[in-house]
């Protein structure tokens, strides 16, 4: 539950001004149910990386639909 | 033909960001021109410039949060001020669903972003180009600054950048006209900014044309048409120009500040005397002659010009330019200033923020006084009449104005512009 809080944290401030954060949720689709610029999801990936101290790859990017998918990619890396 | 009005006016300059801080600073004489830490600290020859001072500026008022993160990118900043405080002052509104197909931008720029280009260079440079982020691209691209503002205001015309160096400013204001006076568009938000910095300033220290004995009076180094002019002062900042046809500006019921009648631009070829850095007289005096022309004025309509003027050795260049093109000198010639005393040489934002300062002129009824001209260059004086130049403000209210703004590359604008009558 630490993790999504610390990934919530990051995607905030994303968020487009008429989406409020409480709407992030484990299965919330970031480009199509939370509004994010898709060109946002590259500087998430770098927070992310700063924030866990992981490094992600492509791929990893590829698979990064939501939340839950970030979820799984960050603490498959940490563990 | 549609006749072209100034509906909208926006300034983010060094010695004044809004237009009532700026007027008051043209009127007074106050510099904004100051000593640099940073460029002594990397021995520069010339340590003192002009910066707008942003620190009391509320950013979110500009910006959404997301734009905020990371922006490192000067002329973005200084032109999203400007050119969001021209579109509200011409009373119009951010667009939230369709864009407003009527209306474009020609926001000019020399280059954009250093400060965020410089980020990135030593990211690439340690093999790190995948840590860069998503605006690398859209804070350095020449067009980031039209698309900044395109985007939040929701422009759906031209959105383009223009780009001729020190000429850049007043060529957008020039380009926004045609646009409006052909009918391609109704509104267009014209402008352009200049980055602030080392990066920028360095390469015009290395060429030995700033100033290097002022750096104890920074008030002091910018001293446009006098004897003592020993090279300009680097500066930057953004101005921003709502042109609107006058027809949507009656319907709209909008305060109109001033009309533009016309405009040239051309270039020297770099032949008969012109180079990469030294202007053609020739074509100088053809874009005069020309802007004139295109605005069906003549010579002894223009009551005052607001010079290039640059406070180098070759304002009197400059000075005999004017008097050639328009066949008057002495008493005859028509008032003229330089706002670069104030503010130095804001390269490519300074034809705009000039442009501005000109639409002030016209609609308080003032010139303001050139800083640092008590000595007037002997070379100025066999030319010019002491009355004409204007080194205090001056109350009289010009009906006709002369601006215009040359550039390395050897290119030549001139905007004329007009006091507001039905």
């Amino acid at each position: 539950m630490e993790n999504f809080e610390r990934l919530k944290e990051i995607v905030t401030q994303y968020l487009p001004d008429d989406v409020d954060a409480n709407q992030i949720k484990m299965e919330s689709n970031f480009t199509q149910e939370l509004n994010i610029n898709s060109a946002n999801l590259v500087d998430i990936v770098l927070d992310v990386e700063d924030t866990f101290d992981i490094q992600l790859e492509n791929e990893d990017m590829d698979g990064m639909q939501t939340v839950s998918d970030a979820l799984k990619i960050i603490e498959n890396k940490v563990a | 033909m549609h006749r072209v009005v100034v509906t909208g006016i926006g300034v983010c300059a060094p010695n004044g960001i809004g237009l009532e801080a700026f007027e008051k600073a043209l009127v007074e004489g106050i510099s904004g021109i100051t000593h640099n830490q940073e460029l002594e600290k990397l021995n520069f020859s010339c340590q003192v410039a002009g910066k707008p001072n942003i620190d009391n500026v509320n950013l979110n008022e500009y910006f959404n949060k997301i734009q905020l993160k990371g922006l490192n990118s000067s002329g973005i900043v200084y032109g999203t001020i400007a050119g969001l405080d021209a579109w509200k002052n011409a009373g119009l509104e951010l667009q939230f669903q369709e864009p407003d197909w009527d209306s474009g931008i020609i926001f000019g720029t020399g280059i954009l972003g250093v400060d965020k280009f410089r980020e990135a260079i030593y990211k690439v440079d340690a093999g790190n180009v995948r840590r860069l982020g998503s605006t690398s691209v859209i804070q350095t691209m020449a067009s980031g600054i039209s698309a900044y503002l395109g985007g939040i205001i929701g422009l759906g015309n031209l959105v383009t950048t223009n780009s001729s160096a020190c000429t850049t400013g007043t060529e957008a204001v020039l380009m926004g006209y045609e646009r409006i006076a052909s009918g391609k568009a109704v509104r267009m938000l014209v402008g352009s900014c200049s980055d602030s910095g080392p990066y920028v300033w360095g390469g015009f220290d290395a060429m030995r044309i700033l100033p290097t004995k002022f750096n104890n009076q920074p008030e002091k180094a910018s001293r446009p048409m006098s004897a003592s002019a020993s090279g300009f002062v680097p500066g930057s900042g953004a101005g921003a120009l709502v042109l609107e046809s006058l027809e949507s500006a009656l319907t709209r019921k909008v305060p109109i500040y001033a009309e533009i009648l016309g405009g040239e631009a051309n270039s020297g070829g770099q032949r008969q005397g012109g180079s990469m850095t030294a202007a053609n007289p020739i074509a100088v005096q053809q874009c005069i002659t020309k802007a004139l022309e295109n605005a069906k004025i003549v010579a002894n309509d223009v009551d005052a010009i607001n010079g290039h003027l640059t406070a180098t050795t070759k304002d009197p260049d400059e000075i005999v330019n004017w008097s050639t093109a328009l066949k008057c000198s002495g008493k005859d010639f028509p008032f003229i200033n330089s706002f670069k005393g104030h503010f130095g040489h804001c390269l490519a934002a300074s034809g705009s923020i000039e442009c501005v300062g000109t639409v002030l002129q016209l609609r308080s009824g003032n010139l303001y006084g050139t800083m640092n001209c008590e000595d007037v260059h002997p070379r100025i004086l066999e030319q010019v009449d002491a009355s004409k130049i204007v080194t205090h403000s001056l109350d009289f209210a010009p009906k006709i104005i002369a601006k215009a703004s040359f550039g390395f590359g050897d290119v030549n604008c001139c905007v004329i512009f007009r006091q507001f009558k039905k």
